[in-house]
Formats: C-alpha cells, structure tokens, sequence
C-alpha cells in the first residue's frame, strides 16, 4: 500500500498522487515545538523583565521548557520515511529550505536553555555537592545525583558574592537572547508552511506570527497547569509526612499567587492569537483570490466544527470567558489551561490537516482518518498511539529532570 | 578554462570521435551531454492527438519499476467532460492507468457519476507529468539537496540520500510527487533519464500510439518540438506559481487545473 492510502479517504476529483502526507506527527511537530517557546518566554518574563510575581513558575517553566526541547525532535524523526538518515538535515543543509535549518536553530537554542538552567542552578548544585560529600551514610540515589552534579558543575566551585552577581548576571543575558531566539524557532517552524506556494491555506506571511502568539500561549497554558498538578502533589506529599497546616496553607497561597498572575499573562497573548487568526481568515474572505472558493469550503464547511466548535468555541472563547469572570479559582484556572491546550492543538490540526484537506484541483476533498490502533509501524508511527507516545515524554523527561534540577527549590535569588 | 568551455571543447572531441581512447575514460558522452549547456529538456503534449488509452500510463509504470497496483503514478491522463449546463467534471481512475473504458465519471468515494451522452457539450483528456520546472519549488524546499536539477534542466531525486520528509511532495503545485512505495523515498518522472541522454525517447511518448507526446532539446532550432514551439501557440500549467514549468501542451483551455 501506498504511504497515506491507509488513512486518506479521496472526494470528487483529486490527483492520483494526492494523500495526506504530512498527519498527526506534523500536528505535533509544531504543539510541542510551540510548548518549548512558550514556555520558555514565560521563564524569560521574570528573569529579563523582573515580573516579581512570576519568580516561582518561572524557574519551573525553565526546567520544564529544557524538558520539552528533545521532544520537539521527536514529530519529525517520527514521521520520516528513512529515518536512519535524519541526519543528512545536519550533514548537508540546504539553505533554501525551511527545514534545513531547523536543526542549527535548534541546537542554539537547545545551547541558550541548557546555560541559562546551568546558571541558574549553579549555586545549589555547588552547595548539594558540598552537603552530599559531608552526608556519610550516602544512599544509591544520592550518589549518583552526586556524580552528576559534580560533572555538570564543570569544577565551578566559586559562591563568592562576585560569583553569584556574574550567574545572575549570565541569566539575564541569556534570557534575552533566549526570547527572541524561541521565537525565531517557532516563527520559523510557521515559516516552513507559509512558505509552501503550492498549498493555499498555509501560503501566507502570517502564518509565522500566528504559530508564534499561539504557541506563546500553549507554553504559557501548558505551565500554569502543571505547575498547578506539581502543586497539588506537593501539598499530598506535605500533608502525608507533616500534618501541620503551616506548610500547606503557604503551599496553596503560592499557587494561588502565581497562576492568578500567569492567567493575566496568558490572556493578553490569547487576545493577540485569536485577532491575528481571524485578521488571516478574514483577509482572505476580502482579497477572495482564485483559491479562495475552495477554501471557504473547507473552512465554513468540510471543517467548520473543528474550526468554529472546537478551535474558537470551546479552544478560545470558552476558556478566555472562564479566565475574565471575577474571583478566579486555581481550579478554574485550569480548566481554562485545559482547553486552551486544546485550542492550540486544534489551531496545528486544522493547519496541518485543514490545509490538504483539499486537491491541487480545487474541485476534490481528502480527510484524514487517524489510525488509532496500531497494525503496522506505519499506523503506529503516523496515528493516535504516535502521538501519544510523543505527548508524554516531556513528562517523563521532567521527572528525571527534575531530580537534577529541583524545579522548586525557593530559597535563592533566582 | 571554464568548467562550460571545457566540457563544451571535450563535447566537440567526443562527437567528433577525434578523440584519444585515454581521455574517453575520463568524459562519458551522457555525462558530456547531460552537463551541456545547449541541452533543455522539454516535453510537448498534444491534447487534441491523446484519446485517453493509458497506454503511456503502463509503459511508464512498467518502465519505472513502479508498482502496477500502486495508486501512484509518474504520469497520469485526466478526463474533463463539461456539460451543457457548464458544469465540468474530471477525473483519472487509477490515473488512466487502464484507459477511460466506461463513460461514467469517478467522483471517488462518491461513488461513478453516470452522464448522459447528449448532455456533453465538450470533452477531453489532458496527459500529465512532473513539468521540470525550471524554476522547481521542490529542489528549493529539499532540506538536505536530494531533489536536485541537472544542467539539461530535468530534475531529479537521489534515492540514496533522500530522507522522506515529503516537503517536497507538499511543495510541488502539480501533484506529481509521490512516496514510491518500495523504495520509500520521493519518486517521481525524470522524462525517463536514463534513455533521453542516450539519445532514446521516453517511454511514455514510445508508447503513444497517436504521437500525443514528445520529448525533445528546447535548444535546438532543429528539434520538431522547438519547431512547433515556434509555429504554434501553446500553454503552460498553473502559470501563476512562478515555476516555469518545461512541460507544454497545444490545447489546453481554461477548465484544466
Ligand atoms: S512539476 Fe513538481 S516535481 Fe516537477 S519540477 Fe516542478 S515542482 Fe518539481
Ligand atoms: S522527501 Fe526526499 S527529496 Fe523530498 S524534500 Fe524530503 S528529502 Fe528531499
């Protein structure tokens, strides 16, 4: 069978050659790439802008954007024909293709998260060697975090307050950098649709900037959520082994703080979305170019509930409602996250799919139907156990990570 | 000496058989020919000759080793059938792999349109083909240079290092890319390379029973196709894309996409 038979079903008049090509892994190329940049430009607003209020989840969306940086790989490897030749794209780049560079930008970028994390947690690794040497009855896990610090502390043992104010310093730099850089990565990662002439749904200048703001709120979304369910684990850990209700109610009126404050955040970028979205649909609507017959199709009609219903309906109206309403609670909060995550995951879908859902004829239609039990490699690779697979492992990653560089640790400065 | 004048000088030697057997060793005539500048491979298609046989379709499957049941193809022949009403209907079952034996319209998962005969005001078939654009979108997008154009203009794919990112396949606004299903990497019409630089004709147009295709050097003045080039007027797919596409079809209308 031929790659894309499996899961394209074929309306009216379409090309022989014609199938889905790219599905769920390209979908998910540019969601988790979009959680990295966000998340990562929330972490940004503390350490450059010194948003006070941000201090806590910021070092948390650090970790967590370090955690998610492999995984934006993943999608592509994923969805390759050949995959044991994925790096050519690093071997021979092309520099007139938009994938070509992805894999540079990605590495500094990957370069900018990995010193700012080193930076940041320089003090406390310095200071966990120091208490792990002395410790005498070390257990297994203690020495390896051990080991691992003193190799990732590269022999920087100096805590010296001149030491400390150059960390600070270095952080704040590379915060700088690192903002515009996460945008560049995903701007581009828009840049690789809106370059393509031959589909006339991505064929547009704004698609970077589109894929930019709404990934800025996936990140942002994605963060306050986990950090709320972190939260929520520590307080059943806090209340298992110290029932006193100091700790707990500190715990919960941080929380509380924090997502209050990133919520404000995540609605002044899903304002800039949802209006660079409609400004896209409705410019077409007005300019009404050749394609745009077919398009209004596929968008008022052929994808009209997973574009109105549930990209803007349930993805974006609903959740921008929940976050305005007064007296927000932590739970409506995420809630909130929730189905922006889901909006944004709709907004690739509707992208990525929406945008072969029609012929190079403009007179067929094709639809994707998602294989969601795996009979093949194939229909593993490309369905909902492929994405799956891809979903999970940031969190799996950050668990590990996590043990490294404790995500919320809050005695020092940064 | 430039690369050009350099090959164009030991063009001369090889042609002209003038030439030691040591520096034979060295220049290979197709390689010689391929490199040259005044080679630009062209395809001419006559819609009014092509009467939808498929015969070019499987001797171009058969050719090309791709699969015959596959549902791609490097070729394919489109049916367009409009109707008094102005309603225009097309349609390439298999890609007229086994020609259009019945007169009812594939509208695929739709099912067959069945459209009476006195209700056609016109109808067509259009052959169609990988265009070697000649400024191709799918060699622009290739990440790592699989997809490549020879000096005669024709492009063409490295099997060896192409790694199936499909980029190319979305970049091309002719749909006729495709994942070649035993190789697993992007395929598609090279104006069957192998035999055009060895001074055969294409399979395809070998096939055509009624001379509806041809290939031929866009450079040379003398070249039939460049004659009825210069005589006639002929048109071009999906102009608006900028790709200047090298394949050229005499009768082409407006309903052809
Ligand atoms: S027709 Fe398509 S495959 Fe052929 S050269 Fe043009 S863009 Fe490339
Ligand atoms: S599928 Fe192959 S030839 Fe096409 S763009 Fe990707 S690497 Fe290049």
């Amino acid at each position: 069978m031929v790659h894309g038979e499996l899961w394209t079903i074929k309306e009216l008049f379409v090309l022989p050659n014609e199938y889905i090509y790219w599905s769920i892994q390209i979908v998910m190329y540019p969601y988790m790439t979009g959680l990295v940049a966000g998340a990562f430009v929330l972490s940004s607003l503390y350490h450059v802008f010194n948003v006070e209020s941000l201090k806590n989840i910021a070092r948390f969306a650090l970790v967590f954007s370090f955690a998610l940086l492999p995984v934006a790989m993943m999608p592509l490897m994923l969805h390759l024909q050949q995959p044991l030749r994925g790096v050519h794209v690093l071997m021979t780049p092309h520099f007139t293709s938009a994938i070509s560079a992805f894999g540079i930008v990605f590495l500094g970028y990957g370069f900018i998260v990995a010193a700012e994390i080193w930076f940041v947690y320089r003090t406390y690794i310095v200071r966990n060697i120091v208490r792990l040497r002395e410790k005498v009855d070390r257990s297994a896990g203690e020495t390896l975090l051990l080991t691992i610090h003193k190799i990732i502390a590269l022999g920087a043992y100096d805590l010296s307050e001149k030491a400390v104010a150059a960390d600070h310093k270095a952080v704040r730099l590379l915060a700088t950098i690192g903002i515009p850089v996460a945008c560049f990565l995903h701007g581009y990662a828009g840049f690789i649709f809106g370059s393509v002439k031959a589909n006339a749904l991505w064929m547009t200048p704004l698609m970077p900037v589109i894929f930019i703001c709404s990934a800025i709120v996936s990140g942002i979304a994605l963060c306050i959520l986990s950090y709320a369910v972190f939260m929520e684990i520590r307080k059943m850990i806090a209340k298992r082994s110290q029932p006193g209700p100091g700790q707990i109610a500190e715990l919960r009126s941080i929380e509380k703080h924090e997502v209050h404050s990133t919520a404000r955040y995540l609605l002044l970028f899903m304002t800039l979305a949802i209006t660079l979205e409609l400004l896209d649909v409705i410019f077409r609507g007005y300019t009404a170019v050749k394609s745009w017959d077919i398009i209004r199709e596929v968008i008022y009609n052929k994808d009209f509930v997973k574009i109105f219903i549930f990209q803007y309906g349930i993805g974006n109206v609903l959740p921008f409602i929940l976050l305005l309403l007064p007296r927000l609670s932590t739970r409506r909060a995420c809630l909130a996250c929730l189905l922006v995550l889901f909006g944004v995951f709709m907004m690739r879908w509707n992208v990525v799919i929406g945008g072969q859902a029609f012929s190079l004829t403009f007179a067929g239609f094709m639809e994707y139907h998602m294989p969601v039990i795996p009979t093949s490699m194939e229909t593993f690779k490309e369905g909902l156990t492929g994405a799956v697979s891809v979903a999970i492992t940031p969190f799996i990653l950050f668990y590990f990570l996590n043990k490294i560089f404790p995500a919320f640790i809050r005695d020092e400065k940064h | 000496m430039k690369r050009r004048e350099f090959l164009k000088t030991s063009l001369m030697f090889v042609s002209g058989a003038s030439v030691s057997l040591g520096a034979l060793e060295f220049f290979d005539v197709r390689e010689v020919l391929a490199a040259h500048p005044e080679v630009r491979w062209g395809f001419l298609v006559d819609t009014y000759k092509c009467v939808g046989c498929g015969f070019c379709v499987k001797a171009c499957k058969t050719e090309n080793e791709i699969p015959f049941e596959a549902n791609v193809t490097r070729t394919w022949v489109e049916r367009y059938v409009t109707l008094n009403d102005g309603r225009v209907l097309a349609d390439s079952p298999k890609g007229a792999r086994d020609g259009f034996t019945t007169s009812k319209i594939d509208r695929a998962s739709e099912g067959f349109e069945d459209v009476p005969q006195d209700e056609i005001s016109q109808a067509f078939f259009v052959p169609k083909l990988c265009n070697q654009c000649d400024n191709p979108p799918c060699v622009q997008v290739c990440p790592v240079g699989a997809t490549y154009q020879a000096d005669d203009g024709v492009v063409l794919v490295d099997r060896k290092w192409c790694i199936g990112c499909g980029y190319c396949i979305m970049g091309c606004p002719y749909g006729a890319r495709f994942f070649n299903p035993v190789t697993h990497v992007a395929d598609k019409c090279n104006f069957c390379y192998h035999r055009i630089t060895k001074g055969l004709n294409t399979a395809c147009a070998q096939a055509c029973p009624f001379g509806a295709r041809q290939v031929g050097n866009l450079k040379d003045p003398d070249d039939p196709i460049t004659k009825i080039l210069l005589t006639q007027r002929v048109g071009i797919l999906k102009d608006e894309f900028g790709t200047k596409p090298q394949v050229l079809y005499i009768g082409l209308n407006k309903e052809v996409r």
